[in-house]
Order: C-alpha cells, then sequence, then structure tokens
C-alpha cells in the first residue's frame, strides 16, 4: 500500500480508537468517514477532523452504503463489540472487495475465527498481554505477533 | 437429530418444544442467566448459559455433533458469528441465521451460513401474497424465491368449478401440477374437470401469481 496517497478510510465505532484513528488518518491528509450509531460519539472527535460523520447501525447494509463503502481502501472495524468489528470486516472485504480490511477482537478465542475467514485483526488483549509478559521476562520491546 | 438454538424469548421456546416433540435433540444456548432459569423450567431442552458466539459456549452446547445450528438472536452480528463458528470450527453441515435487516438475507448466505431468513422479508411477503385470498391454504417458495407453489381450493363459487383443465384459460408460465380430491392425488390431463372442493397444487412465477389466483378464484381484490 502506497502512503503517499490519499486513501479513503472508513472507521466504524466512534470510540477511543475510532477517534484516534478517524482524527491521525484525517490530520495526515486522507479521506475519513466515521460511522456509530450514537450521534454523540462524534463529539469526541478534534476540531480539525475533516471527513465526514455518519450516523446508523453500521450492520444494516444501507449504512454502509451511505458511506461509501464500495469506494473505500480501508474499512476499520473499531466498535467495541467483536461481532460487529467481524462482520462488517468480512462485508467489506467479500462483499465490497475492500482491499485492506482490519476488525478489532478483544477475544483471543475468536481470533481464530477471523484468521480461518481471512479477516486480519488487532486484539488489544493479547497486545498488552505480550507487552507486560516481555517486560515481565526482561525483555525491552513487546515480541511481534503474526495477525 | 441434535439442534443447538441460541437466542431467547418465546420463539426458541416453542422452537424448542416443536423439535423435542420429534424427537429430536436440543440444546439451547442465552446469555441471560434469568432466562435460562426460566427456559430449563418450561423445556426439557439442555440449557447452556453463555454467549453463542464464544467457542467455548458452542463447544459446551455440544455443537461438534449438532447436524444442525440455529441463530436466533436479536443481533445479526452475532448470528453470523454463531453461523461462522458453527461451520468453520465445529463442522455443523446445516446454518440457518435469522437477520432483521432483509438486506443480510443475501449477504449471510454469501458468507457461509446456509440458510438465512428475515422475519420482515417474510411477514411481508406473506402479506403480499396471501392478502385477500382467503381460499389459499398454503405456500412455499422453491428455487430462492423463483418459483412458487401454492395449495388453492376450489370454491363452488370459483370461475373453473366443473370446467376441464383444457378450457381453463391461464396465465402463461403457470401450471395446475397436481389435484387434491377426497385424499388421493390426482396428476390432471387436458380433460381433466376441476370439481368443486378440490384443492390444486399450483406453480406460478412471482410475476403472474396473482394473475393465477385470481383467475383461479374469481377474486378481484
Amino acid at each position: 500500500m502506497r502512503t503517499d496517497k490519499s486513501l479513503f478510510v472508513i472507521v466504524v465505532g466512534c470510540g477511543r480508537l475510532g477517534v484516534y484513528l478517524a482524527d491521525r488518518l484525517s490530520h495526515e491528509g486522507h479521506s475519513v468517514v466515521v460511522v456509530d450509531s450514537d450521534h454523540a460519539a462524534f463529539a469526541n472527535l478534534s476540531t480539525e477532523y475533516s471527513g465526514f460523520k455518519v450516523e446508523g447501525d453500521a450492520t444494516e447494509l444501507g449504512v454502509l452504503k451511505q458511506a461509501k463503502i464500495s469506494e473505500a481502501d480501508i474499512v476499520v472495524g473499531a466498535t467495541h463489540n467483536d461481532n460487529v468489528n467481524l462482520m462488517i470486516a468480512q462485508i467489506a472485504r467479500k462483499i465490497f472487495n475492500v482491499p485492506k480490511v482490519m476488525a478489532r477482537i478483544f477475544e483471543p478465542q475468536r481470533e481464530e475465527l477471523c484468521h480461518t475467514l481471512g479477516i486480519a485483526t488487532i486484539c488489544p488483549t493479547t497486545l498488552a498481554g505480550d507487552g507486560i509478559l516481555a517486560s515481565v521476562r526482561g525483555s525491552s520491546a513487546p515480541a511481534p505477533r503474526e495477525s | 437429530m441434535h439442534t443447538v438454538i441460541v437466542g431467547g424469548g418465546k420463539l426458541v421456546y416453542f422452537l424448542s418444544r416443536t423439535f423435542l416433540a420429534k424427537g429430536y435433540q436440543v440444546t439451547l444456548v442465552n446469555r441471560s442467566e434469568a432466562e435460562c432459569r426460566w427456559l430449563a423450567r418450561q423445556s426439557k431442552a439442555t440449557v447452556v448459559f453463555g454467549d453463542g458466539s464464544d467457542p467455548r459456549i458452542l463447544q459446551e452446547a455440544g455443537a461438534a455433533t449438532a447436524e444442525a445450528v440455529l441463530a436466533a438472536t436479536p443481533n445479526d452480528e452475532d448470528n453470523l458469528v454463531i453461523c461462522q463458528l458453527a461451520s468453520l470450527r465445529f463442522g455443523v453441515p446445516r446454518t440457518l441465521a435469522l437477520v432483521n435487516d432483509p438486506d443480510n438475507e443475501a449477504t449471510f448466505q454469501k458468507l457461509g451460513v446456509t440458510t438465512a431468513f428475515s422475519t420482515t422479508h417474510l411477514v411481508s411477503s406473506l402479506i403480499e401474497q396471501r392478502a385477500g385470498f382467503e381460499e389459499i391454504t398454503a405456500m412455499t417458495s422453491v428455487a430462492e424465491g423463483k418459483v412458487n407453489v401454492t395449495e388453492v381450493l376450489v370454491r363452488p363459487t370459483s370461475p373453473v368449478a366443473g370446467r376441464a383443465l383444457v378450457d381453463v384459460q391461464l396465465p402463461a408460465n403457470s401450471l395446475i401440477a397436481c389435484i387434491l380430491r377426497d385424499s388421493e392425488a390426482i396428476v390432471p390431463r387436458g380433460s381433466t374437470i376441476l370439481n368443486p372442493m378440490d384443492r390444486l397444487i399450483v406453480i406460478t412465477l412471482p410475476e403472474n401469481h396473482g394473475q393465477v389466483l385470481r383467475a383461479l378464484t374469481g377474486d378481484d381484490t
């Protein structure tokens, strides 16, 4: 993936992770659409955020279409619900052929299914756990993890 | 047959009762402890308390030996993950998901769920296709809704009662496939007379369904 080109990114979920990603990507000059079912969640975006906001439940196909999912370069499932993230990632990857798709998955037990389905995941639980374990074992950097 | 049903409420309770009556083995999975207690008291099914989209809970429910898993929670995303876990992790041959958003029906099937059905879709098509035709007693769609099979009663007032099949003008692409008369099934020929109180098994396409039913019942609604 080229990073010098402006990308069209859809971030689903406007919680702490969604806000962090949307603000950073927007600041770097990418086109961003952030989707959340709760309008109030958009208040956490920075004042410099220049992307779009779509209010709606992203498990409704119509809402993803409204966010122009068929044109997206990247879709990130960043809601607090693993199953919502996994479902959106699959719809993006398999129905709309979005080139890069990621899902945040809290439950390590569920990651295996994601990998069977060919969906890249980020698991905060194992990331934090591995970091802590690495530091407990006296190593300076967390061990890299295969996704 | 062993069936695992994930979900709650009256729907799951009555489904489990129907399946148990047919001699199936049923395991219910529900993530509310109170609802689990209620289901365990009301139903003879095995009840497992937990999140059905967690592989450990599905394992506890015996998904590995189940022939079918039905995901009937109120959340589409949970139903998708339950069905995918069942088929990919536990090798369950048939998975069924209830979907709320009718658009998700096709999506789920593309993502590997054997059958996805939307209540919205079922109810709306029942209303559209059955409204006004009280003679119609059973209807199923086959080939993903491309063909309808309908059972129609010939009332004495019907325009086709007493006429030979050859004289009955039906729209193109429709067929009276079978006549049920005095608990006997007759495959009609052109000379067969349609008697009052015959039940006709009619094959139609969605586009001519209404016309065919009007021709057989004489109903203008």
